[in-house]
């Protein structure tokens, strides 16, 4: 009875997302896509994190970047068509991760989240001091990416509900396609790289290889959230290349609970509501300006209490033995 | 004996600074033979098992397997090659089930790692392979168990099963019996009895029973070099192995 209900219960979780537009205002919509669209990105983080064992300290740069791929692709008072500016966006963050993974995966432990760390700042840098993206204004996306099939329009993304089921879908997919990938024997030589990869060596696997691919995925699916980010807030400045950017994605999956993948969904929603009510100045008055305090304190006790994060909980109460939901 | 040696070392040496780990090592590892390499701690055997496996690139010196050069390739290459090892120190997955440990270890053997869409159990090469090492070994009644939960013995028994499902045709096998029971080192040694007919099985251990129970070759090595080799009858009349062994290693320096 527990495996089904850890079977069915994304899917009712997923049902029941979907039904919110119809049900809630716009505010709280355009919340929730924010928190999916960081359930995406986390989802990415951890790939790397918690079934490839690289720790990861510059994943805002994938996510950047795609932000800006869009923002360079639109043009200023039209839409793009999102059927080839979101794969193209997808490709320039495979192609950076490609060629950042073959230089960083030379790296392990706290160099890997020191070079990792220092090619997402340069990429802030190029953003940050050329006009070629804006610089530190940045840019905007005036009109949201387009939907259509020949005449039709599919979806009209200025509409909130159409823009959160986008998303909404793609987490989905994100979360079908990861769970496939890593019950693959690619996925297990993962793992396997993750708990001993002097062993995988010795057993026959090219462990650079795998940890590129891993590497490249993981990159390609932050590329996918940076490009939705993008698309519903607007506009794009270097502040979502920030380190700041690629530590919250890495509280994210810390708080969640590393690899079990829905603990980066479950992380995301803890955070992203728990950041909206701290800073809510009608509750908090003036400590709402505090709130990364009250937040850094959380996620403290999170670290120290629940090692496996929520997601830990979350096995505890479904009283399942978390090897066993680990491997499934 | 058998024709031609399928693994073969010419002048291996290896230095780590100063110090000259493996020095000028030359020897023959044929297929149905157990090659037995003694020696004090220190001597290098460890080191020579990584130089023959990959683990550690070799100073000068050659590794011929096959007829071709494989001094220098990584692990991961010389293991796909038909080269397994075991470890002295277990090492193994252990938050993994033993069928997961050896299944990962056949998985090796078999290029899907590009069909991301089928799940890792589907394959039944694989998992026939892995259960074969498995009931080899005497783990087969343990397939579902955590690595981490296994007693000693049964996590060295573990460490040659993943070895063997990935189909090696030489076995470096650093240590087998470490730290066994009289009844457990006894399995073992049956086993590796078992397993010399279709394999070339390079074998370093200090259990002298085991040590004379299974070697078809003997080799001797003191302070990185090798003192004497041949037969394990020729090198246990050899004077200076006697020396060595009775007389302490000091003596060989006066």
């Amino acid at each position: 009875m527990n495996s089904r209900l850890t079977n069915y219960l994304p899917v009712l979780v997923v049902g029941l997302l979907a039904l919110f537009p119809l049900v809630e205002s716009t505010f709280y919509m355009q919340l929730l896509t924010k928190v999916l669209i960081m359930a995406i990105f986390a989802m990415s983080l951890d790939l790397l994190v918690g079934y490839t064992g690289l720790v990861s300290f510059g994943h805002a740069a994938y996510f950047g970047l795609a932000g800006y791929a869009l923002a360079l692709m639109s043009p200023k008072y039209e839409a793009v068509s999102l059927w080839w500016s979101l794969p193209a966006a997808i490709g320039v963050c495979a192609l950076f991760a490609l060629i950042t993974g073959t230089l960083v995966l030379r790296t392990r432990g706290i160099y890997f989240i020191m070079v990792t760390l220092a090619f997402s700042q340069m990429l802030f840098f190029i953003f940050h001091d050329t006009k070629f993206g804006g610089g530190s204004d940045g840019a905007y996306i005036y009109v949201k990416p387009a939907m259509r099939l020949g005449d039709a329009e599919l979806a009209n993304l200025e509409k909130p509900e159409h823009f959160y089921w986008l998303v909404l879908f793609l987490m989905g997919t994100a979360y079908v396609v990861l769970r496939r990938v890593l019950g693959s024997t690619f996925g297990r030589a993962l793992l396997g790289i993750k708990v001993n990869e002097h062993r995988m060596r010795a057993l026959g696997f090219p462990v650079f290889r795998y940890q590129l691919a891993s590497f490249t995925l993981s990159g390609s699916l932050a590329g996918v959230a940076g490009y939705l980010a993008a698309a519903q807030y607007g506009f794009v400045n270097p502040e979502i290349l920030s380190w700041h950017q690629s530590g919250a994605v890495l509280m994210i999956v810390i708080l969640g609970g590393m690899g079990s993948l829905y603990g980066a969904v479950i992380g995301a929603f803890a955070f992203i509501l728990l950041q909206e009510v701290l800073s809510n100045q009608a509750w908090f008055g003036a400590a709402a300006k505090h709130w990364q305090l009250v937040m850094g304190i959380f996620i403290m006790l999170i670290a120290l209490y629940l090692p496996q994060g929520l997601a830990g909980l979350l096995r505890q109460f479904c009283n399942k033995s978390a090897v066993k939901t680990v491997d499934e | 004996m058998c024709g031609e040696p399928i693994l073969q070392t010419k002048g291996l040496t290896k230095r780590f600074g100063g110090l000259v780990a493996v020095s000028d090592v030359s020897l023959d590892l044929y297929v149905g033979e157990v090659h037995v390499v003694i020696g004090p701690n220190g001597a290098g055997k460890s080191t020579l098992t990584n130089l023959l496996s990959g683990d550690l690139p070799p100073t000068s010196g050659e590794v011929m397997f096959e007829g071709r050069d494989i001094a220098g390739c990584s692990s991961d290459h010389i293991s796909r090659l038909g080269i397994g090892r075991s470890y002295q120190k277990t090492n193994i997955f252990l938050p993994f089930t033993v069928f997961e440990n050896c299944r990962l270890a056949a998985q090796s053997r078999t290029p899907h790692a590009l069909r991301v869409f089928h799940r890792a159990e589907e394959y039944a090469e694989i998992n026939r392979l892995a259960e074969q090492a498995m009931v080899v070994t005497g783990l087969g009644h343990r397939a579902e168990r955590i690595a981490a939960t296994l007693s000693h013995g049964e996590r060295r028994q573990l460490e040659i099963a993943m070895c063997l499902a990935t189909k090696p045709r030489v076995l470096l096998l650093d240590e087998p019996l470490a730290g066994m029971g009289p009844h457990e080192s006894q399995r073992m040694v049956e086993l590796i009895k078992g397993l010399t007919m279709d394999h070339a099985i390079m074998l370093i251990e200090h259990d002298m029973d085991a040590v004379f129970a299974l070697a078809h070759r003997l080799t001797v090595m003191v302070n990185g070099e090798v003192l004497a080799s041949g037969t394990p009858e020729a090198v246990r009349s050899s004077p200076s192995v006697q020396l060595a062994y009775l007389g302490g290693e000091e003596l060989l320096h006066d």
